[in-house]
């Protein structure tokens, strides 16, 4: 009668056994799984200039394996191995360097897929505003197992900007034209930044106020007849040289001139703003901040 | 009528017309501007923006397009005769391809010399359209027997593909920036903002108009066949010669001054001849001052339509000129 009962009451126990050993075996497995998947990538391949100097900002450098043809900052990178670029990423290159992460921009649709066939995890990236670069940051921090350091970074490099902000606080903003291109030697093919993006937003930051802050596109190509019209009293252009002597800084200048009307030719207040570094939005926006709210408010 | 009357009155209501649009072209823009504060002398140049819109940013935008429209037409007009081809543009010979080149590898390189107040990429294109027609011109005239419009039109659009191959070459290794410039470039814009360019144009254009003013008579015997112009006592390997060089000449000058603008060279002279019969005496004259009203009124709505923004003129001519064309060409059939 008892061994009856006992094995009458041990069948259900059993089955209760073996159900919370599953789950328990289910929920490791898991719970193992997650962990696996988070364990912090080794080998980083990023296609992203951009995002590169960020890895490096927040002590994931060392991560990083292979960068794209055009980056050369921070200058560990340029003894790297390249990859292609936004346009021609070498993915057969990329595949077998067997990466377990691989930093892509938003456009590069077909090496995503590729990436995806071959199981290749990657961090999908596309520029946006000056806040995105803290927030890109904190993800790739989490992402790479950095979050303290990314944590740090980005705080910052937002206190660098708020200190400007501050510094410029409650002064006249003064109407400006922030160009990042044209046809050296003159007026032509003239490309501005206009009202969305992070060039946009670090003019604000410096103190200015965009002239062509109606146009909602990162960038526009516009006509000296805009430019006139638009009368901004400060143009910025920005200048890949890395130093500029007086007599090359005079023939940057120049072609301005036929634009005498424009109260930023008229006063002199065509300021050009040297280092590669000024287009990239980086870590390093916060030295160009820098130099732009020096260049508007001296 | 008489052809000296239909001729005077045809081109004359061309230029009546062609007239009219430079007048009115640059006292329209994104900008309101007053006529009266533009020609007002008592305002100092330095403080009047309406002057420095009017003179700086439009007019020499006008001229520019008045220019080039005119030589592409004109140009269009002589090869499509000499080549007895009616697909033939200014660009089939291989010049634009060469000026394109040149512009270009002026860009990648980043070559910043200047002459004259030109800069490097203008002088670049102008070269390369140079190189281009040597090329195709020694190609052409290394058989025996002058020149040949066969070789001179294979000889044109092999050299155009093998230039466009080391275009996209030179656009493939070049970097990002300079990649998108040279390809802005390419697409043609009048913006110009200075008249130094369009000085520097002007000799080379003025030189091919004065060679194409002995050209009609010539091109209406050239487009029946070589053998029945040379009956009628026309030297024909000369005139081939000036019409081939007068034409590349000019169309490499407009090229480095506005762009390799499409459309105008093909479409203008079917459209004029649509308009005016095929006798070229008539067709060269008024195809030349249409292509430059019609390129005037392009660059037009390429600086208003979507003001503050450009639309790249040559996307324009193209846009406006297709459907124009078809439309016509239903409609006479």
């Amino acid at each position: 009668m008892n061994t009856l009962l006992n094995a009458k009451a041990a069948k259900p126990f059993f089955y209760f056994s073996v159900i919370v050993v599953a789950l328990v075996a289910f929920f490791a497995a898991f719970a193992f799984e997650k962990v696996a998947a988070q364990a912090p990538p080794r080998r980083i391949i990023s296609l992203v200039p951009a995002v590169t100097e960020m890895l490096f900002a927040i002590g994931a450098g060392p991560q990083v394996i292979a960068v794209s043809n055009y980056d050369i900052e921070p200058a560990e990178v340029r003894s790297l191995p390249t990859v292609g670029a936004l346009l021609d990423p070498d993915t057969e290159r990329i595949i077998a360097m067997k990466p377990d992460l691989v930093i892509t921009y938003g456009s590069q649709n077909d090496l995503k897929q590729q990436l995806t066939t071959v199981r290749i995890p990657f961090f999908d990236y596309r520029h946006g505003g000056l806040d995105h670069i803290m927030t890109t940051m904190r993800a790739l921090g989490e992402r790479t197992g950095h979050v303290q350091q990314a944590e740090h970074a980005a705080q910052s490099l937002q206190r660098a900007i708020d200190a400007v902000k501050t510094r410029v606080a409650g002064k006249r903003r003064p109407k400006t034209l922030l160009v990042f291109g044209r046809e050296p030697g003159g007026l032509r093919n003239i490309y501005a930044s206009a009202g969305r993006g992070f060039l946009h937003d670090m003019l604000l930051v410096a103190g200015g106020e965009d002239v062509l802050q109606d146009i909602d596109k990162e960038s526009a190509q516009i006509s000296t007849e805009t430019i006139l019209a638009r009368a901004p009293e400060v143009i910025l252009e920005f200048n890949a040289a890395t130093r500029l002597n007086e007599a090359d800084l005079k023939k940057v200048v120049d072609p301005w001139m036929a634009l005498s009307s424009v109260p930023a030719v008229k006063n002199r207040r065509v300021i050009v703003l040297t280092g590669p570094g000024m287009t990239v939005p980086g870590p390093r926006v916060a030295e160009g901040i820098e130099k732009m709210a020096r260049a508007l408010h001296p | 009528m008489s052809v000296r009357r239909r001729l005077v009155l045809i081109v004359s209501a061309f230029a009546i017309f062609t007239i009219a649009v430079l007048l009115w072209a640059p006292t329209v823009g994104s900008t309101a501007i007053s006529l009266g504060r533009v020609f007002d002398r008592s305002i100092p140049w330095d403080s009047n923006v309406d002057a420095q819109i009017f003179f700086v940013a439009r007019l020499p935008r006008v001229i520019a397009g008045a220019l080039v429209g005119a030589t592409l037409a004109a140009a269009g007009v002589v090869l499509q005769a000499l080549l007895r081809n009616p697909l033939a543009t200014p660009f089939t010979l291989g010049v634009s391809a060469g000026a394109s080149l040149g512009a270009m590898l002026a860009v990648t390189m980043r070559l910043e010399f200047g002459l004259l107040g030109i800069s490097s990429i203008p002088l670049a294109s102008f070269a390369g359209s140079i190189v281009a027609t040597g090329i195709v011109y020694a190609l052409a005239s290394s058989q025996r027997r002058g020149l040949s419009t066969n070789v001179l039109l294979l000889a044109g659009v092999t050299l155009n593909a093998f230039f466009s191959a080391l275009i996209l070459f030179v656009q493939y290794v070049a970097d990002f920036a300079e990649a998108l410039r040279a390809i802005r470039w390419m697409m043609g814009g009048l913006d110009v903002a200075s008249y130094s360019p369009i000085v520097a144009a002007m000799p080379f254009v003025l030189v091919a108009m004065g060679a194409f003013a002995f050209l009609p008579r010539t091109l209406n015997l050239l487009s029946v066949g070589a053998e029945a112009a040379a009956a009628r006592g026309v030297d024909v390997v000369s005139s081939q010669r000036v019409a081939f060089l007068s034409a590349s000449l000019a169309t490499g000058a407009a090229v480095s001054l506005g762009g390799p603008i499409g459309f105008i060279g093909i479409v203008v002279p079917h459209l004029v001849r649509l308009l005016v019969g095929a006798d070229h005496r008539i067709v060269l004259p008024a195809s030349a001052l249409f292509g430059a009203s019609f390129l005037v009124l392009c660059d037009l709505a390429a600086r208003t339509v979507m003001a503050p923004l450009e639309i790249p003129v040559g996307v324009v001519t193209a846009l406006i000129g297709g459907p124009f064309f078809l439309w016509l060409l239903v409609k006479k059939s």
